[in-house]
């Protein structure tokens, strides 16, 4: 009848899909309709030059997508329908599900925010269309978790009052500030931060040992829409190495601003994982891989593969780096013994590991961990034995950068505590260590005015000057808070296995 | 460890979250659209102001003229969440895909005669820009709007639109053989033509603008509520009467699609007007400020494809347009 | 050593023929299980053939269909119909 049809690569089909559809605007400047990226330095010469790492249709989208919610809708209703709370390990896991849910949950929220708002805002259509997709993606990982832990929520304290806590609860400003840091940054930083920075370099230290900890944890629920996130995340990495090599190839340049931002954000990244590693190393009862093991596979091996990669563009390893791997070895003993001190002011239960756990951790850990936080552990064990369970009675300075405890040590000394501390406009402030003060003197017109919740308290600006006060005002109840065994979750827990007719207190 | 709990009783001590109880009072039990989209943007304790904004927060109420007692009351009123959004369009997806691909194998478009085979490659193909342009506007709308009702169903309007291009992207191809210089050729009409010119210099004004809440009254109420029946409805009818009822298989997805995003801009305009008169009268300073220009520019359109039975046509699009109006509470100008 | 790129895939049956197409176009593959996962390493170069998965799988498979069981992934990637390739340029 007619000549027959040309058949058209995936390519080239992709390219006509998407790319076409732009066009250079006359009726107004571009720079009006694109008014935010070009402020923060970055030059591009030609936005065509951009690959698509991945060329998702829309429609084709729509189908892989759906038959991947349909699947974990189904096994979220199974998880609530057949209790499914009561095949994790031990109670003690599902304070790393409160962490996830109080902490992680809410930056799945502003990605997705984040990403809508670099999905207009980015001169270039594929890059725009890349944002695009992450951003409802990102909108995916926060319903379904949302959704996950809507079941668990029913049962275990720590869940209820996310909304309250995320912005108001101390610990939880290191996850918020992080974000909003990047939020309140240019596209380029934000992209560069979230896609590159957390997602390629540091998102699988998060994803990978915490979902599978959560699988042989028993904890289905997580699992699944662990996965299920992970398969997009992939995406949003391969977007995250595409985006930085477009910028590196597009101008000479942009090399020194975004090794500055690979500085920074490697170190803000860093020092938010620092709470991952803590819920790898403490709260999964059966334990996957430790953080040092983490660190050793995914930055030391996989991390500096891709700065290697780099090197051709003029990049080099992230400032700080050789003391992120100086710390490996104590990162998540400092950061676990400060919320073992503390957790009467958060919506978490911490304790003492079991015997058990210790060895491992020193098979893990070796003399350092022998010599110093054993034995602070047993030290705390003899007193909550004898009903002085230790906690603080203030909170604890925090870093004007990544607002953790000043409680790291020295990159040399694991005994000797670093406290750094930086005058801006005859205002102290202080840091946690030289990769926080390097990224407060670089900007520290932002970090002055950054939210410090212990300074906020004792000013009376939180419900009251003392932490009865605060956990009011933080709609924290006493029992939501401080040593898990004896508590709420520990009791209700304890109940079940002997309804079950099970020998209770196994062995962790 | 696994527990056997035949035997047990499990006794949940909550049904929801607090902010949901807090919202809907206590006992009820949420759908998961509303534990989807309420109570997750941020509210306080913002860390540091934006550099690409440094007069508001991060997530800021005033970046509309628009105000609410609660941004949580513009929802959506089909309940998308992500999960039932993906399903649902990929469900449509699947009609959409059967249709293409028997118009295609079975080369239903072929037969079509040479002036309606024009008239769609110089009305429907270079449309695809215009839709690019919703979705533009449609993440403008989703990244700086306020509260998650309006900013999630704003992204799935968004996705929608891009998936729209797509649709007539692919029309395009189809009536070409895969030949790309129809593309070409439809940017060329939609960049230089005198016709097109009225509503690319819309769609560009609407990228310049601020306020989010205009912008959805602009794009999502006004420029869709004349070119969407201007397109799917009146100029199809056309095609189909001429032979061309193949064409509708193709746009089918447009039709349905049109007529679901339509309540969402309705029930978010009207909950907004009913809020307050200021409200109200911000709305209706929006609607006689641009859907004359939004007529005129259909206009220009419209005389190309219906001659002289465009200012009937015209005038029917419009007074549908202004029974919504007055439908959702707004007083409609004189004309 | 800081040379391999690598793919992880969830554990289950879907994966199974990638995975194994993986180990036959991959001499040097290091197949690493972890619970719910499996991660392969591979220096500096990993393919995956969509023949090769249809052979394992006995049917045609679409390689972009790799996106419902994909965990993570290190290594510039490269996609088209018939293969994907992970490679460092270094
Ligand atoms: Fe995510
Ligand atoms: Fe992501
Ligand atoms: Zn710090």
């Amino acid at each position: 009848m007619t000549t027959k049809a040309k058949r058209l690569n995936m390519n080239q089909k992709y390219q006509l899909m998407t790319r076409g559809l732009d066009w250079e605007t006359t009726y107004q400047d571009m720079d009006d309709v694109f008014p935010y990226d070009k402020y923060e330095g970055i030059k591009i010469k030609d936005w065509d030059k951009w690959q698509d790492p991945f060329r998702l249709t829309v429609d084709a989208y729509w189908k892989y997508q759906s038959e991947k919610e349909r699947k974990l809708y189904a096994i979220l209703d199974s998880v609530a329908q057949n209790n499914s709370q009561l095949s994790i390990s031990d109670a003690r896991y599902m304070n790393a599900v409160k962490i996830w849910m109080q902490g992680v949950t809410p930056l799945e929220y502003n990605a997705f925010r984040g990403f809508c708002t670099l999905g207009r805002g980015f001169r270039g259509a594929g890059a725009r269309v890349a944002c695009q997709f992450q951003a409802i993606d990102e909108m995916r990982h926060h319903q379904t978790q949302i959704h996950a832990f809507s079941h668990y929520n029913k049962f275990f304290n720590g869940m209820n009052q996310q909304s309250r806590i995320r912005d108001r609860a101390w610990y939880l400003s290191i996850p918020k500030s992080y974000f909003e840091d990047a939020m309140t940054a240019g596209p380029f930083e934000f992209i560069t931060a979230i896609s590159f920075s957390f997602e390629y370099v540091l998102t699988n230290l998060l994803f990978m040992p915490f979902v599978s900890g959560a699988a042989y944890n028993g904890d289905l629920a997580t699992t699944t829409f662990g996965f299920s996130a992970q398969s997009d995340e992939s995406r949003h990495m391969t977007l995250g190495l595409e985006i930085i090599k477009f910028m590196l190839e597009q101008h000479e340049d942009n090399v020194p601003i975004i090794q500055g931002w690979l500085d920074k954000w490697f170190w803000r990244g860093y020092r938010l994982l620092g709470l991952v590693g803590t819920m790898m190393d403490y709260m999964l009862p059966k334990k996957v891989m430790s953080w040092r093991q983490a660190w050793e596979i995914y930055w030391e091996e996989n991390g500096v593969a891709l700065f290697n990669d780099l090197a051709r563009y003029g990049i080099k390893m992230p400032k700080h780096h050789e003391t992120a791997t100086k710390e490996k070895n104590r990162i998540t003993h400092e950061f676990w013994s400060t919320i073992y001190q503390f957790s009467h002011a958060t919506a978490l239960y911490t304790w003492i590991p079991g015997n058990e756990e210790l060895d491992w951790l020193s098979a893990e850990y070796g003399e350092l961990f022998d010599t110093v936080y054993r034995p602070r552990y047993e030290y705390w064990k003899e007193l909550d034995d004898k009903g002085e369970r230790f906690f603080q009675e203030r909170l604890p300075v925090v870093c004007n950068v990544c607002q953790i405890p000043i409680f790291h040590t020295m990159p040399d000394d694991p005994l000797k505590n670093c406290c750094l501390v930086s005058e801006y406009k005859g205002t102290k402030h202080q840091m946690c260590s030289e990769g926080c003060l390097d990224i407060f003197n670089n900007e520290p017109e932002k970090y002055c005015q950054a939210y410090i919740p212990p300074q906020q308290i004792y000013q009376g600006n939180c419900g009251g000057a003392t932490l009865d006060d605060y956990r009011k005002w933080l709609h924290i109840r006493d029992e939501d808070t401080g040593e898990y065994y004896g508590s709420e979750d520990h009791q209700m827990w304890e109940k079940w296995k002997a309804q079950a007719g099970k020998p209770t207190d196994e062995a962790a | 460890m696994s527990i056997d709990i035949k035997t047990a009783t499990i006794e949940a001590k909550r049904t929801t979250f607090d902010h949901i109880v807090e919202k809907l009072g206590e006992g009820k039990t949420p759908t998961r659209y509303q534990e989807a989209v309420f109570g997750h943007q941020a509210e306080e304790v913002f860390h540091y102001r934006p550099t690409w904004d440094s007069e508001r927060e991060l997530f800021d109420a005033r970046r509309t003229a628009i105000v609410m007692n609660d941004f949580e009351d513009l929802l959506d009123p089909r309940q998308y969440y992500y999960g039932t959004y993906v399903i649902q369009r990929s469900k449509q997806r699947e009609s959409q895909e059967k249709n293409f691909s028997v118009v295609e194998k079975r080369g239903l478009l072929e037969d079509l005669d040479a002036v309606m085979k024009e008239k769609i490659s110089k009305v429907v193909v270079p449309f695809r820009h215009a839709e690019w342009g919703a979705n533009n506007n449609n993440y403008y709308i989703a990244g700086y709007g306020f509260q998650t009702p309006i900013t999630a169903a704003a992204t799935f309007q968004g996705m929608d639109r891009l998936a729209n291009a797509q649709y007539l992207t692919s029309i395009g191809l189809i009536l070409s053989s895969n030949d790309p210089a129809i593309l070409d050729q439809a940017k060329d009409e939609w960049l230089n033509t005198p016709m097109w010119q009225g509503l690319r210099k819309l769609v560009e004004d609407s990228f310049v603008t601020k306020d989010w809440f205009e912008l959805h009254v602009l794009q999502n109420y006004l420029l869709d509520g004349v070119f969407q029946p201007l397109l799917f409805k009146h100029f199809e009818n056309e095609v189909v009467k001429n032979g061309g009822a193949a064409f509708a298989m193709l746009t089918e997805f447009f039709v349905d699609w049109f007529v679901e995003s339509q309540r969402w801009a309705d029930s978010t305009i009207k909950v907004a007007v009913k809020e307050s008169d200021a409200n109200k009268a911000l709305v209706e300073s929006w609607i006689n400020k641009w859907q004359p220009t939004v007529i005129a520019a259909a206009d220009q359109l419209a005389e190309f494809v219906f001659a002289e039975r465009s200012k009937d046509i015209i005038q029917q699009i419009e007074t549908e347009l202004d029974a919504r109006s007055k439908k959702i509470g707004i007083q409609v100008q004189e004309k | 050593m800081a040379e391999n790129v690598f793919i992880a895939l969830q554990n289950n049956p879907d994966a199974q023929p990638i995975i194994e197409a993986i180990i036959q176009d991959n001499e040097h593959a290091i197949v690493n299980e972890s619970p719910g996962m499996v991660k392969i390493d591979c220096p500096k170069r990993l393919v995956i053939k969509r023949e090769t998965v249809e052979e394992k799988l006995g049917r045609e498979f679409e390689l972009q269909d790799i996106h419902l069981t994909l965990i993570s992934l290190s290594g510039n990637m490269d996609e088209d119909e018939d293969e994907i390739v992970l490679q460092w340029n270094f």
